[in-house]
């Protein structure tokens, strides 16, 4: 390692230190924004064999040792199972992605459009902070069986529950980003004579981007695990509930195929948020 | 062109400018009674210490930042906010880091809803000027700090305001690059033919530069001497060997350090 520490020359006086946006959050989520990726194809080989050896040797190792299935199935067993119960299961796939999308987008929108008008008024932010941390570390589970009486065993009552646990999370990061005010941008654009507006869409919030960004991943995350965690504590259809049906009946296959899905789904949307990080947010990295 | 070549018209009137900060500590007196007439095409340097209300003066011209009392005329008018007649050069090259090089350039057209398709000429031939050709496309962060300031006076010239006000442009600048950038700017100037106020603390640039150098007193900024450059131009690097650049570099030192210790003595 000693080759790579004299050619690589630190930068000491870098002026404007390119702020990390972590730093500044209000939780820390760099390994989620900017995970380590394989720098060549030969470390890219190396983490899909470890990958393969762990799934291959829980195989293994759930044979040899006779591991009961209702503590964990074979993957193979899981495999098998997906692609048989995929029938069933697929209609509530589609019942978890309507209330995470709905319930997401209200939170989602309601969150920047409160961040972004808060972030102005410092005196009106000072009052609503503290009751956004109450409901961002509150658990919207807690308020399903609420929600539940009042909106019925619809879809309803998820839809509420998942858009306030992605609002509140959307806005605490937005704000963040409305927060950063860079005087010296500021100042060039009013020397050209800009209007609020035109400095709020050019400068504030091109600013507050990626930190929006990040707030959307995790806003997009805790929805998905509130989504699932209503279906499991209201009834009614969606991927939630048959993870309470499958475990009731001791079913541990099709349990942890869908386990298997609803990771899947995870994994998606935090891939699509990298995705547009890294093509709107990369200037800050 | 030096003050007296011009045409005698002032461009730039600033008559008894002051500007008196209030914070939570109470009043910062930045800038006292200033007043000097600047001429149409004028190079004019402002230099004095760090903190003596350079750049409060600057900010004032531009009419970013209203003067506590005194005016500021820009061709007879008062500057009462931004204008469109003159362009900012800032202490850092001030690029936004989320757009390139050209989205950079384009920015000011797009506050100011020009269309910068009528300016393409005039913006290539700028870039090819500094040496930015072929660059559209890149990052802020992938430019050095030259390149990056060099940026910013194209992005600056491009729409052709007849003023430029430059703060410490390349203060922050290694001496190579630093001179390389005189060269350049002075280059534009004769090529654009702006008037240009241009604030440093060296001494040296200031010289190099100017057809005259305001020389500024510590806070609250005061007018102590108005210099007159007797260099011929074209300028080049040279000149800073000469005797009259030694002697004349002396002077103003003398009467920076001289009203430094006025200062002292007033302060106990
Ligand atoms: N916004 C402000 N509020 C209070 N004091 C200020 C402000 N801006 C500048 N000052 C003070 O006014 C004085 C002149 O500042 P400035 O014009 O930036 O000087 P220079 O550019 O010559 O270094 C300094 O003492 C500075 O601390
Ligand atoms: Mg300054």
């Amino acid at each position: 390692m000693a080759d790579q520490l004299i050619e690589k020359i630190p930068d000491f006086d870098k002026k404007e230190s390119t702020v990390n946006v972590a730093e500044e959050g209000f939780i820390d989520w760099t390994s989620l924004t900017k995970p380590p990726t394989a720098k060549n194809m030969r470390e890219a080989l190396i983490i899909l064999a470890v990958a393969v050896a762990i799934v291959g040797g829980s195989e293994v190792l759930v044979r040899l040792f006779n591991v009961p299935n209702y503590i964990l199935p074979a993957p193979s067993k899981i495999f098998t199972a997906l692609v048989e119960s995929f029938d069933v299961i697929g209609p509530h796939i589609l019942i978890t992605l309507q209330e995470l999308a709905i319930g997401y987008s209200i939170g989602a929108v309601i969150g920047i459009v409160l961040a972004a008008v808060i972030t102005q008024i410092p005196f009106i932010e000072k009052i609503i902070t503290p009751y956004i941390i109450i409901l961002v570390t509150t658990p919207m589970l807690a308020l399903v069986p609420l929600l539940v009486l009042k909106l019925g065993f619809g879809l309803e009552p998820r839809i509420v529950a998942v858009a306030l646990a992605v609002g509140p999370m959307v806005m605490i990061n937005s704000a963040t980003g409305f927060r950063r005010t860079d005087m010296a941008k500021i100042a060039l654009a009013r020397s050209y004579g800009a209007t609020t507006l035109q400095l709020f869409i050019k400068i504030r919030f091109p600013l507050a981007l990626p930190m929006i960004i990040v707030g959307l991943m995790v806003g997009g995350i805790f929805g998905l695990l509130t989504a699932v965690g209503a279906e499991m504590v209201g009834g009614g259809g969606g991927l939630g509930s048959r993870l309470v049906f499958y475990s009731s009946l001791a079913r541990m296959e099709p349990f942890f195929a869908t386990i298997v899905i609803i990771a899947t789904i995870g994994i998606s949307m935090y891939v699509i948020f990298f995705l547009i990080g890294k093509k709107w947010a990369s200037w800050e990295a | 062109m030096s003050a007296d070549t011009a045409n005698g018209k002032a461009k730039i009137k600033i008559d008894s400018a002051s500007k008196v900060y209030e914070t939570q500590s109470g009043y910062v007196h930045a800038l006292d009674n200033f007043s000097s007439d600047i001429q149409e095409r004028e190079l004019v340097c402002v230099v004095g210490p760090s903190g003596c209300g350079k750049t409060t003066l600057l900010w004032a011209l531009s009419g970013l930042h209203p003067l506590t009392s005194g005016t500021v005329y820009l061709d007879d008018v008062p500057v009462k906010g931004p204008h469109p007649e003159i362009g900012m050069i800032f202490q850092e090259a001030n690029l936004l880091p989320w757009r390139n090089l050209i989205k950079n350039i384009e920015f000011p057209f797009e506050i100011k809803k020009l269309n910068p398709n009528d300016y393409r000429d005039r913006i290539q031939h700028l870039l090819e000027t500094v040496g930015l050709a072929g660059f559209e496309n890149k990052y802020p962060r992938e430019l050095s700090g030259g390149m990056q300031q060099r940026a910013s006076l194209v992005r600056c010239l491009s729409f052709d305001p007849s003023v430029m006000l430059m703060d410490e442009p390349f203060g922050a600048l290694d001496a190579f690059t630093r001179d390389e950038m005189n060269l350049l700017l002075l280059k534009l100037w004769t090529e654009n033919q702006k008037t240009i106020v241009f604030v440093t603390h060296s001494i040296t640039e200031a010289l190099f530069l100017a057809d005259r150098i305001l020389v500024m007193s510590p806070r609250p900024g005061r007018l102590t001497r108005e210099f007159k450059v007797d260099l011929p131009r074209p300028r080049h690097l040279d000149m800073q060997m000469t005797p009259y650049f030694m002697e004349a570099t002396k002077e103003i030192k003398d009467i920076i350090y001289a009203s430094i210790e006025v200062e002292q003595h007033a302060d106990g």
